[in-house]
């Protein structure tokens, strides 16, 4: 500051008895004014939300303030997820809460959240990514083409599809930031244009088999019954552990956070969610012959991707960058945020992940063809995204979304498969789902926009 | 009154043209440490792209541009920070889906190696916003979407003070508040003056020019028609100046107040 030293001390003192608990009497005034009464009352305000010690009273007083403006978070999802299982295990029991069936939602879920939070980035921008779907298809069929015809180690494959998605999502974000056309525009023209490009790789009505056995065993094998508990447990512990050392440190610097109890309670609650679906996924799927049980692999490494990005979004400059190009893009570039750059980036992240996904599907199915990714997928995506809470105007979301939405997406038609073999309400129910998420997102933005002033 | 220090920053015969059209003519205007400097003129006077070229937001045509007596070439709002010259634009530019510490660090955020440093941040913004006597706001960590006018008025500000700034400069910042937070961004104003930065204020209303500049410079179709003590001269004396470039003896001569009208 280039204060003078004399004002410099009075404000840090009076500074001081402002932040801490005793705020009602940090009334001395600044600069020798007197005390009136007014900035007495406001000192007592002053920061009263940033006090290292919230009891757990006033941190739930709080969080019903937030959901009150508008703040929802995860919890409409939450809720239609629990909905969808109470309903579907109220009339297809037996079907419905299978070990099998949980494994398969879970191998359902995967493509859909993967595409989810890579399309998350562009959809906090307030940008869309129409053609992610299709470059996933487009990844998936280079992997399986090299495999199945140049022989090569599927690792390789995988590389080399991951580097032409990251081409696709740089061209992509290079014709939106530099040349300025609309996202839509630009990723709709994608849309089309790489359908070509993988009919010309998988060519035409062709399927290019999913012969390798790892690939193949994303979906299709699990990880050991041991393992499958050691990793649980270590992920519950070491998120237990992080939890408490970051509490720890924060009471250390006198930094405000939600009561310790609460933030066990939550890493408690998720835990033992982990540890009964672990339970579940250790019964025996298979009918008959060698034992299929533990976590699908495909589980863990969704799980790693989550953590990487929740990680990337808020805790790093680049994901504080990219809420911010969402939220205000002009303030952005005021701060001196190269908002090109930022946008191309994750248009590139989109497209990483799009491909991701796409070599996710392709094992699920067992085989890629002309047509993958061409479908629904990407709209069941950013379905999941927006079901999952990330706002379609910017600016809101988390990775986290695309789990909770893309779970919420694959139960519906996991579900409704067990009660009728049509097609007809799978697509009325999501559609229904997602219309409603994005009321939700609509009008609790109102309220946000309101409550402030 | 500190009048006899060297002005921090000064410009000299500076021109602005958007396409045919010139918007500054010949500015000159000088900010002195420690003085609040009112900038007046009707709308479209030309106060807004002045301080968008001071910021490097936009590119001066020609003239001279001096920072602590030296030219300087100011080309993005990167470099004008780099100066110590920070901005609270009429739009304020805030993120509204970020919260207080996040917006005052926005670009320039505090890290340990990726990480960002939250902590530090945090207590810098408490210190920043206690230093100025902003006390209203309950929490560092609330969203600016749910803060008032004034607060966000005032954030707008502790985030031009956060840095180690000489100029800071306010276009219109009390125009959307009432009498209250008018009165709070007022003392703020007069406050970070008495700091010691140089301070640049655009305002409509001339009682709060009067009351808390110590120069005022009013500015008529794009051009400085005066640089006065706010002491030696009325209210309806500015409001001539603002209106005919021309007020008795000071301002533009009658030929150039016609001219430009
Ligand atoms: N980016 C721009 N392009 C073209 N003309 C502009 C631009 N910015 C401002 N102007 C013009 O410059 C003149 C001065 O505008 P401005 O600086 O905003 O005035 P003030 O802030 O004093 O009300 C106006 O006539 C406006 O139309
Ligand atoms: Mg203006």
């Amino acid at each position: 500051m280039t204060t003078p030293d004399g004002q410099q001390n009075a404000a840090a003192a009076s500074g001081d008895t402002a932040l801490g608990e005793n705020a009602s009497e940090g009334t001395g005034g600044y600069d020798g004014e007197a005390a009136t009464l007014s900035t007495a009352l406001e000192a007592r305000t002053a920061f009263s939300g940033d006090r290292s010690a919230v009891s757990v009273g006033e941190y739930f007083q709080a969080y019903r303030n937030r959901i009150r403006g508008g703040d929802l978070g995860a919890l409409p999802a939450l809720a239609g997820l629990v909905v969808l299982v109470v309903v579907f295990a109220a009339l297809r029991w037996s079907t419905f809460t299978s070990a099998s069936n949980f494994a398969n939602l879970l191998t359902q879920a995967a493509s859909i959240t993967v595409l989810a939070m890579g399309v998350g980035f562009v959809l906090l921008l307030g940008e869309i990514d129409l053609s992610a779907g299709v470059i996933g298809g487009v990844g998936a069929s280079i992997s399986a083409q090299l495999i199945d015809k140049q022989g090569m180690p599927w690792w390789v494959t995988v590389i080399i599809a991951v580097a032409v998605g990251l081409a696709m999502g740089v061209l992509t974000g290079f014709l939106v930031t530099i040349v300025g056309i609309p996202s839509f525009v630009v990723t709709l023209a994608f849309f089309l244009a790489w359908q070509g490009v993988l009919l010309a790789i998988a060519s035409e009505g062709g399927s290019i088999p999913d012969t390798n056995p790892v690939i193949f065993g994303l979906t299709h094998s699990s990880v050991s019954l041991l393992w499958s508990w050691v990793i649980v447990i270590a992920a519950i512990v070491v998120w237990a552990a992080y939890v408490a050392v970051t509490a720890q440190r924060r009471a250390r610097q006198g930094l405000a956070q939600p009561p310790l109890t609460v933030q066990l309670l939550k890493v408690g609650g998720v835990g033992l969610l982990a540890v009964l679906a672990t339970a579940a996924l250790s019964i025996n799927r298979a009918l008959i012959g060698k034992p299929d049980q533990g976590i699908p692999w495909i589980v863990p490494i969704v799980g790693v991707l989550l953590v990487i990005w929740t990680f990337v979004q808020s805790r790093t400059q680049f994901g504080r960058f990219v809420y911010a190009v969402g939220g205000n893009k002009e303030a952005a570039r005021r701060a001196g945020i190269r908002v090109p750059r930022i946008i191309i980036a994750c248009f590139v992240i989109s497209s990483g992940m799009a491909v991701f996904s796409g070599i996710i599907e392709g094992s699920r199915i067992g085989s890629v063809t002309a047509s993958s990714g061409t479908g629904n997928q990407l709209l069941f995506a950013v379905a999941a995204a927006v079901i999952g809470g990330t706002s379609l105007f910017g600016g809101r979301g988390k990775a986290r979304d695309a789990i909770i939405g893309g779970l919420v997406i694959a139960l519906i038609p996991n579900g409704l498969g067990l009660i009728t073999d049509s097609s007809v309400w799978t697509y009325i129910i999501t559609g229904a789902v997602l219309l409603l998420a994005a009321s939700v997102d609509a009008i609790t933005r109102r309220r946000r926009a309101s409550s402030g002033r | 009154m500190t009048s006899t220090q060297e002005p921090i920053l000064e410009l000299r015969g500076v021109n602005k043209s958007f396409g045919a059209v010139q918007v500054l003519h010949d500015v000159h205007l000088a900010l002195y440490p420690g003085q609040v400097t009112a900038l007046v003129g009707d709308n479209g006077a030309g106060k807004s792209t002045l301080v968008k070229c001071i910021a490097g937001i936009h590119q001066i045509d020609n003239g001279d541009y001096l920072f602590n007596g030296s030219p300087v070439h100011v080309t993005g709002p990167r470099d004008a920070a780099g100066l110590g010259i920070e901005i609270v634009y009429q739009d304020l530019a805030l993120c509204d889906n970020l919260d207080i510490v996040q917006n005052m660090f926005l670009g320039r955020e505090m890290k340990s190696g990726v990480v960002l440093d939250e902590a530090h941040m945090e207590n810098r913004a408490k210190e920043t916003l206690a230093s100025l006597s902003v006390r209203t706001v309950s929490s560092v960590r609330q969203l600016v979407s749910s803060l008032s006018g004034g607060q966000r008025q005032t954030v707008a500000i502790a985030k031009a003070v956060l840095w180690n700034s000489k100029v800071v400069m306010l276009d219109e910042p009390t125009a959307a508040l009432g009498v209250a937070q008018t009165r709070q961004v007022l003392d703020l104003v007069r406050r970070l003056a008495d700091n010691g930065l140089a301070v640049m204020l655009i305002s409509h209303n001339m009682n709060d020019v009067k009351e808390v500049s110590d120069r005022i410079t009013p500015l008529y179709l794009g051009r400085v028609a005066a640089d006065v003590a706010a002491a030696d001269v009325t209210t309806g004396q500015i409001v001539e100046l603002i209106t005919t470039g021309r007020s008795g003896d000071i301002g533009l001569s009658r030929a150039l107040a016609q001219e430009s009208a």
